[in-house]
């Protein structure tokens, strides 16, 4: 991964004018999102928040190509998303696992590179390393059921990644864990990221969550979905647990709390309405 | 990098010795042995309060009990013509019956004779079931992958179940003769339609979320069908078998009357029909074989998804 860093495009994903409209069964059609300008670097980690029903999901799909929006474009390293998808740019984790449960461990994290053609022994190789790199090297063998939530959460990030896909999308992976759970996943997310360069857009609930882990934090506002704030997240990489107990650390919690009450502050300097970045 | 480590995963190793222990403790091979004895015991229980609440119907309502060998005699306080030795035989009756000549001047036992009819009646039924079950998987394949198709065929699909095979059987040996073809087709058509309607539901049981992931891998639909919907379905099928399995020996039995077969069950129904009055233990020993060779069947199809279910088993429960 760390490779294609030096070809790809400055931009790593690009969202012009994106709007979703769902049409009802009766009555207007439900717009989920509106007027959603937004550009990412390739290498950055870029987290939405906002609450339920503000389209966050939706528009990690749309950048996914899993859905297609009502208008506007999206540009994934300089192509259509659809061509993104095709080339198999995006890596994707929900907030359930969706493991295979007929298929071990292993099974799972090869499965993509067996739609892909990859051959046995190389699919082996890769597979090993990812569970290595999630530190779950030694249950190769297990199924699904026999992990908790945290390790099969875990397992899904590591078949996310086996296919080095240039983009990692991530739709509340660690909602259903507990708080210390969460806390430690984040922690490895953040190393595995450091690692492989991969960029991440990142969807969550959780405002601490947001802030440890992203370069820019989108925040969000329901009905219709649109961003109403970025903020920049500068502090210092790599994080550590001590990086949550910082004064600055605390201070961007409060911002982004209060972006999503809809309150204007003036608190952090490096903020920015819009959504460009050049 | 390594600046980066000391963030990485705190304690992996607590949760992985909650794993090991948790598999080691969590499914014990006895545990399922013990199972499987409880529910042995609960068939073992249920065979015998059926044949007390037979015996003892006999004993309240049927004809006088003569037993010399045994020194007893008892005449039922009430006398039910259902009860009398013509209609329900003594369980020991039927149960000797088949160790006693098929005819008289014949060296075959009853029991022999029923254990080869149930042999060529299953082998038909086997037939049946396996073309049965190919076709319902194939139909099932084609209409999750096009409703336009879906629309226009199942309605005749659900149709050609309301047809009694009774009606049928006689329309299938005209058509294609009488013989072994049109007693397999007969299997074949009592056991398509179970799996046909549960494949269906199996490969569009899978979670959505597994059809975006391969989505997002860019897998062909042939790859999602048969890495995703397929495994994913095989619950809902061993499900089908199972009636399947039943349903395509009454289909052979049925059909081997008209289709003129004269080696299985059918036949020897056919027969000891006839001659109830003289004999009724014949009949009754007969259904006992049939209904037998259907728990067997069942009980391999039972066996075969166990061995491929059971880890998919404890994550259900999990």
């Amino acid at each position: 991964m760390t490779d294609t860093q030096g070809s790809s495009p400055a931009v790593a994903v690009r969202l012009t004018g994106v709007e979703k409209t769902f049409p009802m069964r009766a009555g207007d059609p439900t717009v989920a999102l509106t007027g959603i300008d937004l550009a990412i670097r390739p290498a950055e980690f870029v987290s939405l928040i906002g609450p339920s029903g503000c389209g966050k999901s939706t528009l990690l799909r749309i950048v996914g190509d899993l859905i297609s929006p009502s208008s506007g474009t999206v540009e994934v390293n300089g192509k259509p998303a659809h061509q993104a998808r095709l080339d198999r740019d995006y890596g994707m984790v929900f907030q359930a696992p969706v493991l295979f449960d007929w298929r071990t461990v292993e099974g799972n994290v090869r499965l993509p590179l067996e739609v892909m053609h990859i051959d046995r022994r190389e699919r082996d190789r890769r597979a090993g390393e990812m569970l290595d790199l999630v530190e779950l090297g030694g249950f190769l063998s297990h199924y699904p059921h026999q992990l908790s939530g945290g390790m099969q959460q875990r397992v899904a990030i590591a078949r996310a990644l086996v296919f080095q896909p240039a983009i990692l999308l991530m739709d509340e992976p660690f909602g259903a864990l507990d708080e210390m759970t969460r806390e430690r996943l984040n922690a490895e997310v953040l190393r595995i990221w450091g690692q492989t360069g991969t960029t991440v857009l990142f969807v969550t609930h959780s405002i601490p969550e947001a802030v440890f882990l992203s370069t820019r934090v989108v925040v969000m506002s329901a009905r219709p979905g649109r961003i109403t704030k970025i903020v920049d997240i500068d502090l210092p990489q790599p994080r550590t647990e001590q990086t949550r107990e910082t004064d600055r650390y605390f201070e961007f919690v409060t911002e982004v709390r209060e972006s999503l009450r809809g309150r204007a502050t003036a608190s952090a300097s490096r903020t920015r309405a819009e959504g460009g970045i050049g | 990098m390594a600046a980066r480590d000391p963030i990485a995963c705190a304690e992996p190793l607590a949760d992985a010795d909650l794993t090991r222990a948790m598999v080691a403790s969590g499914e014990p091979p006895t545990g399922r042995a013990r199972r499987a004895t409880s529910r042995a015991l609960g068939i073992a229980v249920f065979l015998v309060l059926a044949a007390v609440v037979w015996e003892g119907l006999k004993f309240i309502a049927g004809d006088p009990w003569r037993i010399p060998e045994l020194g007893f005699f008892h005449d039922p306080p009430i006398s039910l013509l259902q009860a009398t030795d013509r209609q329900l035989p003594h369980l020991w009756d039927i149960g000797s019956a088949l160790f006693q000549p098929v005819q008289r001047n014949q060296d075959q036992t009853l029991g022999a004779f029923l254990v080869g009819a149930a042999l060529f009646t299953w082998s038909e039924a086997i037939i049946g079931f396996v073309v049965g079950a190919v076709i319902g998987l194939i139909l099932a394949s084609v209409f999750v992958h096009s409703r336009l198709v879906e629309r226009a065929f199942v309605p005749y699909v659900i149709a050609s179940q309301t047809i009694p095979i009774v009606a049928l059987a006689p329309i299938i040996v005209v058509g294609f003769g009488r013989g072994l073809t049109a007693v397999v087709i007969i299997a074949t058509y009592l056991t398509f339609f179970p799996v046909t309607i549960a494949t269906m539901r199996g490969l569009t049981s899978s979670d959505p979320r597994a059809i975006e992931l391969m989505r997002s891998y860019a897998a062909s639909r042939w790859q999602i069908y048969r890495k995703v919907r397929l495994p994913a379905s095989v619950p809902y099928l061993f499900t089908a078998l199972k009636i399947a399995a039943t349903g395509s020996i009454v289909g052979a039995i049925i059909g081997e009357g008209p289709g003129g077969v004269p080696q299985g069950l059918g036949r020897a129904i056919d027969n000891f029909n006839q001659q109830y009055i003289t004999g009724p233990e014949k009949l009754w020993a007969t259904i006992l074989i049939a209904a037998l060779l259907g728990i067997v069947f069942y009980l391999i199809i039972q066996a075969a998804e166990v061995a491929t279910l059971h880890r998919r088993r404890a994550a259900r429960r999990a």
